[in-house]
């Protein structure tokens, strides 16, 4: 349906995005690409009474990559992450991820700091940063902050972001260049929401693999971690019988309930098979 | 609010609500009806045009983020006679049936091929699964996307 009617404000500094958003007590919204906040307006999920359109804040369009890490402004599109072609060996894993988010013409608007902070449980940003261990910096009225991705996600659609905070990085930690990584996804049609996914990765320390780390999404309330499947690898060779491990630890370490889209049996399942691929992915 | 931006080429003002969008601004307030509204929510792809350049949803976007932008609908990808060799191959591969989705896939397979002329059909299929069309199966609307390749290999813009 039509939107709710609201404000529109369009600042060109962040400290006067912060103060917009900071009058309105929690009645405003940062707007980024709108991919997701549009539709929520449609469905009137969402009415805020004021948009702050974040779009001339160029400072938040920024790629850098650099020996420590990778910052990704938070204005930075699924397109600019797909043209950029030093993240194609800079963070393979992110690249492999963001291959599957949403349509042609959603990645051509749609932002990494709108998805973090939408954070829808089944998308695949946040299912990278919480991976990945990436800090999520934000700036409010009390000044700038770093949130670890482990302590960002609350729950569906919700997040340790304050109202009046907007986020202005994401910082991925650095890659190594002969680092293993795997990245699977399922969903009816490419570019729908997952209804499971898992990416990872691991170091290795001869044949054995170090360093796991294990992020699945689609399967739970918010992107997880799953401890048990990385001390399943970590340690041992990544051979057939190690991943047959992770696929049955991968199974066993999630509970998600019944919806619309499948059971939750049919996603327990599921997100084993998605780890299962994604170590032999990782592993070839 | 009043807004100035680019349609098709011609300087256009309109005054909008903040809560217009775009695909709305382009049928209600400037009558180019070309521009189809489906889904409404962002799902279905009837809607997309093209701004600064690159194939959006009209619908997810508000027509006050246009300010200063350079927006070409469906109308502007056509010619005042006879067909561009889009439209050409669209009618020879009977890529249509009802018409509904037609727009969006003209204004996103001109997207793709005026970036990559030479996408194959696997890349062209993704590209359009952002487009639903309840029609044709999607076979012929693939055939003629790949068979309009040449015109944009020629010249970079297919018409």
């Amino acid at each position: 349906m039509k939107l709710p009617s609201f404000e529109y404000a369009c600042p060109t500094t962040i400290t006067e995005a912060v103060a917009l958003l900071a009058s309105h007590e929690g009645d405003a919204k940062p707007l980024a690409g709108g991919q997701s906040l549009v539709p929520m307006l449609a469905f009137r999920v969402a009415s805020p009474a004021l948009l702050v359109d974040l779009r001339k804040l160029s400072e938040l369009r920024q790629i850098k990559i650099a020996d420590d890490g990778i910052t990704l402004g938070a204005m930075v599109r699924w397109r600019d992450i797909l043209d950029d072609a030093r993240l194609r060996t800079a963070h393979p894993l992110l690249v492999a991820a963001v291959e599957h988010v949403a349509h042609y013409q959603i990645r051509n608007r749609g932002t990494v700091g709108g998805s973090i902070a939408h954070a829808d449980p089944a998308a695949e940003m946040p299912g990278i940063v919480v991976t990945c261990e990436a800090n999520i910096a934000v700036v409010g009225k009390s000044g700038a902050r770093l949130i670890e991705a482990a302590n960002f996600f609350q729950g569906p659609l919700m997040t340790a972001l304050k109202p009046e905070e907007i986020i202005t990085e994401i910082r991925l930690p650095a890659w190594s260049a002969k680092r293993r990584f795997g990245f699977q996804e399922f969903a009816r049609r490419r570019g729908d929401f997952a209804m499971a996914a898992a990416a990872l990765f691991y170091d290795e320390d001869g044949d054995k693999a170090r360093n796991a780390h294990v992020g699945v999404i689609g399967v739970g309330d918010r992107p997880l971690r799953l401890a048990a499947v990385e001390q399943v690898l970590n340690g041992n060779k990544i051979d057939e019988a190690v991943i047959a491990k992770a696929e049955a630890a991968a199974s066993a370490a999630v509970d998600p309930p019944d919806d619309i889209h499948a059971s939750g049996a049919y996603r327990k399942a599921l997100v084993g098979v998605m780890v299962e691929r994604a170590l032999k992915n990782a592993a070839a | 609010m009043p807004i100035k931006f680019e349609v098709n080429g011609k300087p256009v003002e309109v005054e909008v609500e903040p809560r217009l969008t775009l695909a709305d601004c382009l049928r209600h307030h400037l009558r180019l009806t070309g521009t189809h509204v489906g889904c409404e929510h962002g799902v279905c792809g009837s809607c997309t045009v093209l701004v600064d350049g690159v194939a959006v949803r009209s619908c997810l976007m508000l027509a006050v983020q246009a300010e200063g932008a350079k927006v070409v609908t469906v109308e502007g990808l056509s010619l005042e006679d006879g067909l561009t060799p889009l439209q050409a191959s669209f009618r020879k591969h009977h890529a249509l049936q009802c018409g509904f989705c037609t727009p969006g896939m003209i204004t996103t397979a001109h997207a793709l091929l005026s970036e990559e002329p030479d996408c194959d059909a696997d890349r062209v299929r993704e590209v359009l699964s952002g487009n639903i069309c309840r029609c044709t199966g999607y076979i012929s609307i693939v055939e003629a996307v790949l068979d309009a390749r040449a015109a944009y290999q020629r010249d970079g813009k297919g018409a």
